[in-house]
């Protein structure tokens, strides 16, 4: 990878399960990603400003309270609000298939649930990135 | 109004966007970093301190970092962090996790985060982080604030860049300490045992004001040493007034503009450096044999690229 990735991963909102997101993260620095961590019990605003200080491509969201619906498209509410609609948004947790759609409606740009491979959520960063060419 | 100029405009209003752009585009040696950095008013950079906090790892400098923050805030002072964590020699990757003990204050739009990975280059990181000192300098911070672990010569260069470093170091720790005696507490003004309320900071404190002592002896420069418990915020007011002391004395006695040239100095050279290693690497991947010497090959390569060394 010749131009460095930045990525963002958070985990917002009331949950402190944050195996998945700590595997993302380390799976993404091991491909090559400058990753940054803002760890547990963050508010979609501050993963939001987080993302635009480091002026990350892609932010990736971990859920797994059932607090998606209201979550994720918060966040990407709040990037839009701070003017970086830009930035992606990826979610992964454990979410039902049919709240997929609406999440994907919300602006969410891809949703990962449990069975998906480190291969394929690697892969949605790097075309957020790619896609990202600021 | 142009992307450029539009980032341009933002830095000096503060928005945080504008600044995030312009530390990547510098970083990432786009072609708008030279309008960018051209456009940078001396005067505020001149009268921005710039802190370094350094320590081995799990000493508590972000925890620190997050405190001096509040109090900087209490103080009604606009900061900023540039938060430096080395990326893998293997993967070129980096986590970067110092944001993590900082998020408190992430809706708060006078404190300026930024985490920035070395990326692996023999230098290069100096260049950048000096660069978003300078452009959060430009958005207005009165003080920025550059967190770095103390292991490592890349690590030890950025520090230098500060106008006065403190060392964090904590009780429990010893081996890492042994083994930075020689370098690091070289360059620390102000050494803050953290967690002082564990066992064994008593001790650790006697240490460093010997410690201190002998460096008074030796530099006649006064070596401060401060307990704090970064995780309570104890300490943290006093460690701030400490750093206005030294920066009065360095001020008065002519530190500070000495530390900055030198810091100028060394970061020229830096981006000298990283500036020219595109056009070396290419020549170094045309040649598949590279046969010879690899210092006389250094220097015809150097003759190829028009400079003459001088042995």
């Amino acid at each position: 990878m010749s131009k460095k990735y930045r990525v963002l991963i958070g985990k917002p909102g009331l949950d402190g399960h944050d195996r998945g997101a700590k595997v993302i993260a380390q799976a993404l620095r091991d491909q090559g990603f400058e990753v940054i961590y803002t760890g547990i019990r963050r508010s979609p605003a501050e993963i939001a400003a987080a993302a635009v200080q480091e002026d990350v491509a892609a932010v990736g969201l971990s859920s797994l309270s059932g607090a998606h619906l209201r979550l994720f498209p918060a966040v990407v509410e709040e990037l839009a609000k701070a003017g970086a609609s830009d930035i992606a948004v990826v979610g992964g947790g454990v979410i039902p298939e049919e709240d997929i759609e609406a999440l994907k409606e919300a602006g969410v740009r891809e949703i990962f649930t449990p069975g998906a491979t480190l291969e394929e959520v690697m892969n949605a960063f790097r075309d957020a990135c790619q896609k990202n060419s600021r | 109004m142009p992307e450029v100029a539009k980032i341009i405009s933002g830095v000096s209003h503060g928005d945080p966007r504008s600044i995030g752009r312009a530390i990547s585009i510098v970083e990432n040696h786009e072609p708008a970093a030279h309008a960018i950095l051209a456009s940078l008013d001396p005067e505020k950079i001149e009268a921005c301190l710039v802190v370094g906090i350094t320590g081995p790892p799990g000493a508590g400098k972000s925890t620190l970092t997050s405190q001096l923050i509040k109090e900087y805030r209490r103080l009604k002072k606009r900061i900023g962090v540039v938060a430096v964590d080395p990326s893998s020699p293997l993967s070129g990757g980096a986590l970067l996790g110092d944001r993590v003990r900082m998020m408190g204050h992430a809706l708060d739009k006078d404190v300026v985060v930024r985490s920035m990975a070395t990326r692996g280059r023999l230098g290069g990181v100096c260049g950048s982080a000096g660069a978003a000192v300078r452009i959060m300098a430009q958005s207005g911070c009165e003080v920025v604030l550059i967190e770095t672990v103390g292991v490592g010569q890349s690590e030890m260069d950025i520090v230098r860049m500060a106008d006065l470093t403190a060392m964090v170091l904590a009780p429990g720790l010893g081996d890492d300490i042994q083994a930075m005696k020689a370098g690091l507490l070289e360059v620390a003004d102000i050494l803050v045992i953290n967690k002082s309320d564990l066992r064994g900071a008593d001790a650790l404190v006697l240490d460093m004001e010997s410690v201190a002592r002998q460096r008074q002896e030796r530099l006649g420069r006064a070596t401060k040493v401060c307990s704090t418990i970064a995780s309570q915020g104890e300490g943290v007011a006093a460690l701030i007034q400490r750093v206005n002391e030294v920066h009065k004395v360095f001020e008065e006695n002519g530190e500070i503009s000495q530390r900055r040239l030198q810091a100028r100095r060394y970061e020229v050279i830096d981006w000298a450096v990283e500036l020219i290693r595109p056009q070396i690497e290419a020549c170094i991947n045309k040649d598949e044999e590279f046969h010879g010497d690899p210092m006389l090959l250094a220097k015809d390569l150097l003759a190829g690229l028009g400079i003459r060394s001088n042995n």
